[in-house]
């Protein structure tokens, strides 16, 4: 076996991996809160990706440095994409946060459809170039035939947010909230937790999330339209259910496992099934494990 | 006496005979104009309808063709194959020529053999699918390249590149996949190139390093890909970063000016086959012009190729002499006509000759072609 042809497949399995664990973050962090699955998530991505690109564009239109660029153009559509998210969350699902979940279910889907034709009208329908903001860093030399800076700029950031995410979640005040809305939110609302406070902060760092992955991707594929939200969004999705909806540790898991399978699947056996193997390997794990790979199976109480 | 009113009776006989005669090659020719002239696909079909409108005019104010006015009648096939076949039987009914149409390649199929056996001519401005020409309608024409003809371009381009390993990877669509298998079916018959991978790929992944990897392990001269231009840009600038230094030949939906914008640097040096632009060239611009100022707005799709084949069915009915069936058909095949598609004529399986496809490739931010 050719182990250099393998390592490559895996680091681009893991660089898969590490964008769809970027999205799926925010997907199972709103679920594990409020138990709604936020179909417009994916826009958020898109959305943090076009602000991004304005952004870039006019620094690179300044002359300014590169990575000074990147850094900022992040950093705005972070701030922006979150905006969104939190204001998504005020007007569309916490009218409906005491109806049934189907209710809100629809509602995301309506934002998610509201979003991408937001864009389409204000922006463009056309694919649009965005520009290479990633620089290649001079000790990737010996290692370029298997890493891209790019590649290596995704890793890190996936690893800074989770690592953020992790301790955000397990040791600060505002992660014990969250935790105990996520367990009774009733309960936690009679202790004098704000929950409405505590469901804003989720979706903020949530779409904070998405936007990163959004502007990373985005450098490194060199385009975008309104539309690229929609299929990372189902992806990450698939990725958030396989590793147990709900889970942080789970959505990390399940998206890297998501890409891994992608990329050995195409690079072994047929690029032309790899969909097929994504799902197919979904519907594996959830006959043996309906509740994901580390998702809880709690008995609903009736 | 009785001969006498014998002979009378002959006379006016033979007179009356003479007359119908004569009245018979004074009636206006017929031509159907048939497509899609309602629904989504109305924008294919009604440029041709204002294409014959133009020749046809331009005719009749010359007299028309063999000293006969042109008339036509325009149906609607809504581009669904049953439509057509109840279009195809009435132009028959209203005995037409020939006929201008139809336009999608389900739909004139469907039509055809009805025309076939009631020994009608039809040209088609815009039906590429390769079987039309395959034998089976040799009353059937068109002044579109054959949906192969573009592979057979690429693949020419592939030899004199030469090249001699190639991946060929397609979007896993209709037109990107159909255009891989065509290129993959030719180079397999010539032999002469070998095809080291054939795959697809999922449209709008986030990433395409795993494939791209599985294509420089596999030790190839060239990437040939069938699709459209978002991924092919994708797929460009990863070649490049990864240093992957080898050539990118796609097909005519990369051949746009979005391709270049979009991928910017990445597309340098990218060759790709579309049709050989000749709008620039008199007749055509005397084409647009006309329908500019009779329409008041710009042609759409297929203008050009129904004005030629409007032009090559009334030049052949004139070379004819006659209005027979065999007569036509053989005069298409023979004549070159001076059109808006350049100086064209018919191959005997009916595809068009001087019509069809080159290999360009982006030089400087513009796509020039191969010489």
């Amino acid at each position: 076996m050719d182990v250099g042809y393998f390592l490559k497949l895996l680091l681009s399995g893991l660089t898969r991996g590490s964008i769809y664990a970027l999205i799926a973050l925010g997907y199972t962090m709103v679920y594990g809160i409020i138990k709604l699955i936020n179909f417009a998530h994916g826009e958020l991505y898109m959305i943090g990706a076009f602000t991004g690109l304005i952004v870039a564009s006019i620094m690179n239109y300044a002359g300014m440095d590169p990575i000074l660029t990147l850094v900022v153009a992040a950093i705005v559509a972070v701030i922006f994409a979150s905006a969104y998210g939190v204001t998504i969350e005020k007007i569309a699902y916490r009218p409906l946060r005491k109806s049934q979940r189907l209710s809100a279910l629809i509602s995301a889907i309506g934002v998610s459809m509201f979003l991408q034709n937001f864009v389409l009208l204000f922006q463009t329908s056309d694919f649009l170039s965005f520009p290479n903001l990633i620089p290649e860093f001079k000790f990737l030399k010996p290692v370029e035939n298997y890493l891209s800076s790019a590649q290596v700029l995704i890793y890190i950031c996936t690893a800074l947010f989770l690592i953020g995410f992790t301790i955000l979640v397990k040791y600060t005040k505002t992660g014990k909230a969250m935790r105990a809305t996520s367990q009774d939110s009733k309960m936690a609302m009679l202790l004098g937790i704000d929950i409405n406070k505590v469901i804003s902060v989720t979706f903020l760092v949530g779409s904070a999330a998405a936007a990163m992955g959004g502007v990373l991707i985005s450098s490194q594929m060199g385009q975008i339209n309104f539309y690229i939200g929609f299929i990372v969004g189902i992806k990450a999705f698939v990725a958030a259910v396989l590793g147990g909806i709900g889970s942080i540790a789970g959505a990390v898991l399940g998206s890297f496992i998501l890409g891994l399978v992608e990329s050995f699947g195409t690079g072994y056996i047929s690029s032309d099934y790899e969909d097929l193997f994504a799902f197919l390997f979904l519907i594996i794990i959830l006959t043996f494990k309906p509740a994901g790979l580390l998702g809880k199976n709690i008995r609903q109480k009736v | 006496m009785k001969l006498k009113g014998f002979l009378v009776a002959l006379v006016a006989i033979l007179l009356l005979a003479g007359c119908s005669k004569s009245d018979d090659s004074n009636a206006p020719i017929l031509i159907g104009v048939a497509g899609a002239h309602s629904g989504d696909l109305a924008p294919y079909g009604l440029p041709t309808v204002n294409a014959v409108e133009l020749v046809v005019e331009e005719w009749n104010k010359n007299g028309g063709v063999l000293g006969r006015e042109i008339k036509i009648i325009v149906e609607d096939d809504g581009c669904k194959p049953e439509l057509a076949s109840n279009v195809a039987s009435k132009l028959v009914g209203e005995k037409v020529i020939g006929v201008i149409g139809h336009i999608c390649s389900g739909a004139t199929k469907a039509a055809m053999g009805i025309y076939r056996d009631s020994k009608i001519i039809a040209i088609s401005p815009s039906a590429t699918n390769p079987d039309l020409t395959a034998g089976n309608y040799p009353n059937f024409f068109r002044t579109i390249a054959p949906d192969d003809a573009q592979a057979a371009v690429e693949v020419e381009l592939i030899k004199k590149l030469g090249l001699k390993k190639v991946a060929i990877l397609h979007d896993k669509g209709d037109y990107g996949k159909g255009f891989a298998t065509f290129v993959k079916d030719m180079i397999e018959a010539d032999g002469s190139v070998e095809i080291k991978l054939f795959e697809g790929i999922t449209v709008g992944a986030v990433d395409y390093s795993a494939i791209l990897n599985k294509v420089s392990g596999s030790d190839v001269d060239a990437i040939v890909f069938g699709g459209y231009h978002p991924e092919a840009s994708k797929l460009v600038a990863q070649i490049k970063k990864m240093k992957l230094d080898i050539p990118f030949l796609s097909d005519d939906g990369v051949k746009d000016n979005t391709f270049i914008k979009v991928a910017g640097e990445y597309a340098e040096g990218v060759y790709a086959t579309g049709p050989i632009d000749t709008s620039s060239s008199a007749a055509a611009q005397k084409a647009l012009q006309m329908h500019k100022d009779k329409y008041g707005e710009e042609a759409g799709t297929f203008f050009l190729n129904a004005f030629a084949a409007t032009e090559s069915l009334l030049k052949a009915i004139e070379k004819a002499k006659s209005t027979d069936y065999d007569a036509i058909r053989n005069a298409l095949i023979d004549i070159k006509v001076e059109t808006t598609l350049g100086n064209i004529g018919f191959d005997t399986t009916g595809n068009p000759e001087g019509v069809g496809f080159a290999g360009f490739q982006v030089v400087n931010g513009v796509y020039i072609e191969v010489k």
